[in-house]
């Protein structure tokens, strides 16, 4: 991996801890190849965009580290934990700890967004109080902008107020991660700055470290304090998004318009 | 090839039906759910289960009249059908509409939370979809199969009734004093028996199809069209496994 930067002077104390440190990721389905060699670190507090072109694996890689999908080899350590050699029960324990905000938003859509929200805190948090659960679902709310939508069902949503609930949704139970799949495909560019902003925004209150995964290009020079690029199943720069505009890589050159 | 993607499948059957009885057997438990789910089966079958039991019964009936009479036998009747309703008719009929409604239902609904990544968002938020999803479904299908296949006889003998009466004037008390002589505690024993393998069979085929599902829309009807085709298979199978087994007890 060709690193941009000698160390991770940017925008990341080195003082600051490894919350994800995948080593040697490799993910193949029947016989396609679609991870090989993938390394990649985060660190606590900190946006890092994973940049890459459509069906390039980026979906596959995060859903990797929450054990939606399983590795072929490598390392995948968060939080932590050794994600592919848990017990079901540590397993749980990591995800309510990692927040996934899915590119579809995959809000469930027979409940109202009132219920969408509740539903972890019943489930994971076994809260049922009726006023502790209105507190902090309007809280929740509150903090993504959507107050007015409480009783709305997800199809009466437009693309970007799913986006909010969904990320809404996961930040209800705190995580110290988030993965972000996607958040501005298919928004308008004034839609997809308000999510960008939601990004920071969320960052800078709840502390997470979040891997952002796009191929919005606009999206990462927003978002990001270090980006890598995911390039034939591989990580293959890394550094800030002014570095890799400047690498006048010509693997990037869908990306940046050289 | 095939032979290798049919045992694959079977394999993975198998891990699901272990999966399901692990999980519903291990706290926390679901009750709340189940009961909402039963309130929905209810809900979903119960028109379609009453017309046509009610229709079945007075059909029966009135087909076999005729022959009962040429042997002068019609007095008969009543016992006749109530076997036919109680051992095999009503079970029969509730099956296949539930197979139907609620397989249809349930693999089109998990299909489509599958599809669009909502199964995905509740295991990763660590919420056991399964648990909350196929448990769910699966129990209350097997619980709510034979309260309707108890329900379902009520009206096949009702409608048979109607038939009955027009016949000859025998009256209602008659009628039911008939039935409940001719019918044994075996018979409706081993009719409730196989009612609740039916909604078993209904629910684990139906969400086993819905919740693997993949390849978008596509994948949604072919999961819901799945899910009808095996659970309706799989009742008449279990319908004969019984059959012959209560021979041998009886
Ligand atoms: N569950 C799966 N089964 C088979 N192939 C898959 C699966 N998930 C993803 N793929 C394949 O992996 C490749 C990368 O997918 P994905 O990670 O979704 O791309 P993207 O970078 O657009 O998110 C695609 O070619 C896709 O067909
Ligand atoms: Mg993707």
């Amino acid at each position: 991996m060709v690193t941009l930067t000698t160390n991770h002077t940017t925008g990341v104390p080195s003082s600051l801890t490894k919350v994800v440190e995948i080593k040697n990721l490799k993910k193949s389905f029947n016989d396609r190849v679609v991870l090989n060699n993938v390394n990649l670190d985060l660190y606590e507090r900190e946006n890092l965009a994973v940049l890459g072109r459509s069906g390039s694996g980026k979906s596959v890689l995060i859903k990797c580290m929450v054990g939606l999908l399983r590795a072929d080899e490598g390392d995948i350590q968060v939080l932590g934990y050794d994600v592919s050699s848990l017990s079901a029960k540590k397993l749980i324990e990591l995800r309510l700890q990692v927040g996934f905000s899915f590119q579809g938003s995959a809000l469930y859509d027979s409940m109202t967004v009132r219920q969408n929200l509740e539903f972890p805190l019943k489930r994971n948090l076994g809260i049922y109080d009726r006023d502790q659960l209105d507190e902090i679902v309007m809280t929740s709310l509150k903090e993504v902008g959507l107050e007015r939508a409480i009783d709305q069902r997800p199809d009466e949503l437009s693309g970007g107020m799913k986006k909010r609930i969904g990320i809404a949704r996961t930040l209800i139970l705190k995580p110290k991660i988030m993965l972000y799949d996607e958040p501005t495909s298919g928004l308008d560019p004034q839609t997809s700055e308000e999510i960008n902003e939601l990004i920071l925004q969320v960052r800078d209150q709840y502390h997470t470290a979040s891997i952002i995964i796009t191929h919005d290009v606009s999206c990462a020079r927003q978002v990001s304090d270090r980006v890598v690029a995911l390039i034939d199943g591989e990580s293959k720069l890394e550094g800030t998004f002014e570095e890799l505009e400047a690498a006048n890589d010509s693997n990037l050159k869908h990306f940046f318009n050289y | 090839m095939t032979i290798k993607k049919a045992l694959i499948d079977v394999a993975s059957i198998y891990k699901f039906i272990i999966e399901f009885f692990k999980t519903t057997f291990s706290p926390p438990y679901e009750g709340r759910e189940i009961l909402n789910q039963c309130f929905a089966i209810g809900n979903k079958s119960l028109f379609l289960v009453t017309f046509t039991s009610f229709l079945a019964g007075i059909v029966f009936t009135k087909q076999s009249q005729p022959s009962l009479a040429s042997f002068g036998a019609e007095s008969w009747l009543p016992s006749l059908v109530s076997q036919a309703v109680v051992r095999s008719l009503g079970p029969l009929i509730t099956g296949l509409i539930c197979a139907g409604k609620l397989g249809s239902n349930m693999g089109a609904e998990l299909g489509s939370m599958k599809v669009t990544e909502q199964i995905d968002a509740m295991e990763v938020s660590g919420t056991r979809p399964f648990s909350y999803l196929v448990v769910t479904r699966v129990v209350a299908s097997t619980l709510m199969l034979p309260l309707l296949v108890i329900y379902a006889d009520g009206v096949a003998l009702m409608g048979s009734f109607i038939m009955v009466n027009s016949f000859s004037d025998s009256g209602f008390q008659l009628y039911i004093n008939e039935v409940s002589t001719s019918i044994t505690y075996l018979d409706v024993f081993s009719s409730m028996i196989k009612a609740a393998l039916f909604g078993f069979a209904i629910g684990i085929i139906s969400c086993y199809s819905g919740y693997n599902s993949d390849n978008g829309t596509i994948g949604v009807g072919k999961a819901a069209n799945i899910a009808v085709v095996a659970s309706m298979t799989f009742i008449f199978i279990i319908d004969l496994i019984m059959l012959q087994f209560l021979n041998l007890v009886r």
